[in-house]
């Protein structure tokens, strides 16, 4: 038996949430005592390969075809179905991520297998499998049964923090087969935001809300996002008045997030944003009405002006990181 | 062209979630239910493409007889017709299963879902319906373009955008920005009143996964004030004390 995990690369470099899913597959293996196979798909150098290794993959299967090099849900639904197949794999194990959630429901179909997204936790498998996994946006959590024998865990950013295990891996090359129907649909172009952190895997998150008064006084917080290594996030009210583009907005009919940390300036704890975030570590909120909603979901609180606060936490940050150079 | 939307019925945004019966059943005493937003999105895109190329736009729906008012409410923003396949919706595999069964043989040129459902926020139902259909799919899209059988679309990516190609049929689920939502006229409603809603019997489907208990996040344990004229003092908590930074 076999625990199959899906490392994700981006032009050869794997992410953050791949090796938090390696070590969460190894984790689950050391209870089952199955083997960890992690399947890398597209070109991707022989020292970047071994990383999966050191994050918990006892063998790594290596599909290096120049067509994967560029993601596909169909392609790589298709050959995942392949890999795990040879196997044998009883779980596979991804990450929730956009492109996760393209494949994970058509490798589902391809092996018969019972799929749970957004998962939380290692499974519980004391009476029968279950894992936990948010639902409604945030506001609650479900305990979930997997009945099918194949199960897909499609694992949430920050749920499982990577650990270094130095397996010594076998390497395995795969050649994968495909159909025209694999390549249906084909990538024009891929326009990534370079030099910013991705809000879905960002571990510190500086977010604002309506109390910001305009997207012209957006840099601060970007000053004090860049100063932490944090992402930035809007509230709904902010992205719907193109202040900031959607793809920031956190809440429940925008992204859910799962940070360390989540600093809300002037954002007020609509019960609709706090649903996004509040699975977040540590919530600070900044804002100068006392009755903010947001206080009551928070660990840390300062009533004030953002426009006050916020350039002293700035220069605060500053001198904490010039100090732990 | 013949488009399929499949609409959910999920609890509005504002609802305050509680369970009942040991915490194993979602309580929907005085919840109100509306038509999962992306649904609604996908909706109105659809009827955007009929305006533009012709066609219908037909919407399915997994639900027992209580989604009918937010099914006409479809057809008041424009819908042609509707199915609504009469069982209570387990998971996405089920519903899944239960649409790819009732559509397999209308070949519909593009069937639209929402990215996902606020409730169980899953994201499952459009790549299974497409694997169990045998077509290509495209999630979480921001734009929609169709040239002589050719959708061009832009979808969500980690950390980005990228634009994609594919021909019709094709399944599709719908991203905040793919359109703005449509509020039916008082003409729209009255004509919803006798446009057809068929109401067929579900498959025989089993579910694959089943929630065994719902459990509500801990409340916070307080939220400790810092002194707005001490704001230093927050950065070395969190450093110190949270010991996030």
């Amino acid at each position: 038996m076999a625990i199959l995990v899906f490392a994700e690369n981006i032009d050869g470099i794997y992410k953050k949430s791949s090796f938090e899913a390696v070590s969460y597959a190894a984790a689950i293996a050391s209870s089952t005592g199955d083997k960890v196979i992690a399947a890398s798909l597209g070109t991707v150098e022989g020292r970047r390969l071994e990383e999966l290794a050191r994050y918990g993959a006892d063998k790594i299967v290596n599909a290096a075809d120049k067509k994967l090099d560029a993601f596909n849900p169909q392609a790589y639904a298709s050959v995942l179905a392949q890999i795990a197949k040879q196997e044998n794999a009883t779980i596979v194990v991804l990450t929730n991520t956009y492109s996760g959630k393209s494949l994970a429901p058509r490798l589902a179909v391809k092996l018969n297998a019972g799929l749970v997204s957004g998962v939380i936790t290692l499974p519980e498998t004391s009476s029968g499998f279950k894992v936990k996994k948010t639902v409604f946006s945030g506001k609650a959590f479900a305990d979930v049964e997997i009945k099918n024998q194949v199960k897909i865990l499609a694992l949430t950013a920050n749920s499982y923090s990577p650990q270094e295990l130095n397996k010594a891996a076998e390497m395995a090359e795969f050649s994968p087969s495909f159909s025209d129907a694999d390549f249906a649909s084909q990538s024009i172009e891929v326009k990534r935001v370079s030099g910013k952190i991705p809000l879905t895997e960002a571990e510190l998150v500086v977010s604002g809300g309506r109390g910001m008064k305009g997207p012209e006084n957006w840099a601060m917080l970007e000053e004090l996002a860049n100063v932490l290594g944090a992402a930035t996030a809007c509230s709904k009210p902010v992205s719907d008045m193109h202040w900031r583009p959607h793809s920031e907005h956190v809440g429940q009919t925008g992204i859910t997030i799962k940070p360390n940390l989540y600093i809300a300036c002037g954002i007020s704890g609509a019960i609709q944003h706090l649903a996004g975030v509040s699975s977040s570590k540590v919530i600070v909120a900044i804002n100068k009405d006392p009755e903010a909603p947001f206080f009551k979901a928070a660990d840390y609180g300062i009533i004030g002006d953002v426009f006050d606060v916020v350039p002293k936490l700035v220069t605060a940050a500053k001198n904490l990181k010039s100090s732990q150079n | 062209m013949k488009i399929l939307v499949c609409i959910s019925n999920v609890p509005d945004t504002t609802t305050k979630i509680t369970f009942t019966d040991n915490n194993t059943k979602f309580n929907s005493a005085g919840v109100q239910f509306i038509i999962n937003p992306y649904d609604e999105l996908a909706l109105t895109k659809a009827l955007e493409l009929v305006e533009k190329h012709q066609g219908t736009v037909t919407v399915i729906n997994v639900g027992l007889a209580d989604t009918e008012p937010n099914i006409r409410k479809a057809l008041a923003i424009g819908a042609n017709d509707a199915i609504r396949i009469n069982a209570q919706p387990t998971d996405a595999f089920f519903v899944a299963s239960q649409i790819a069964e009732a559509v397999k043989s209308e070949n519909y040129n593009l069937i639209f879902t929402g990215r996902e459902s606020i409730d169980y926020n899953s994201g499952q139902v459009c790549g299974l319906l497409a694997e169990m259909l045998g077509l290509p799919s495209v999630n979480v899209i921001n734009t929609l373009d169709i040239d002589n059988g050719v959708a061009t679309m832009e979808r969500d990516i980690d950390g980005g955008r990228e634009v994609v190609k594919c021909n019709l049929p094709l399944v599709v689920s719908a991203q905040k920005e793919l359109a703005e939502p449509r509020i039916p006229n008082m003409r729209g409603i009255m004509a919803a009143r006798t446009k057809p809603l068929k109401v067929v019997e579900p498959a025989s489907v089993a579910n694959s996964t089943e929630v065994a208990v719902y459990e509500l996040p801990q409340p916070k344990a307080g939220c400790k004030m810092i002194d707005a004229e001490k704001t230093e003092e927050l950065i070395s908590l969190l450093h110190n004390e949270a010991k996030v930074i």
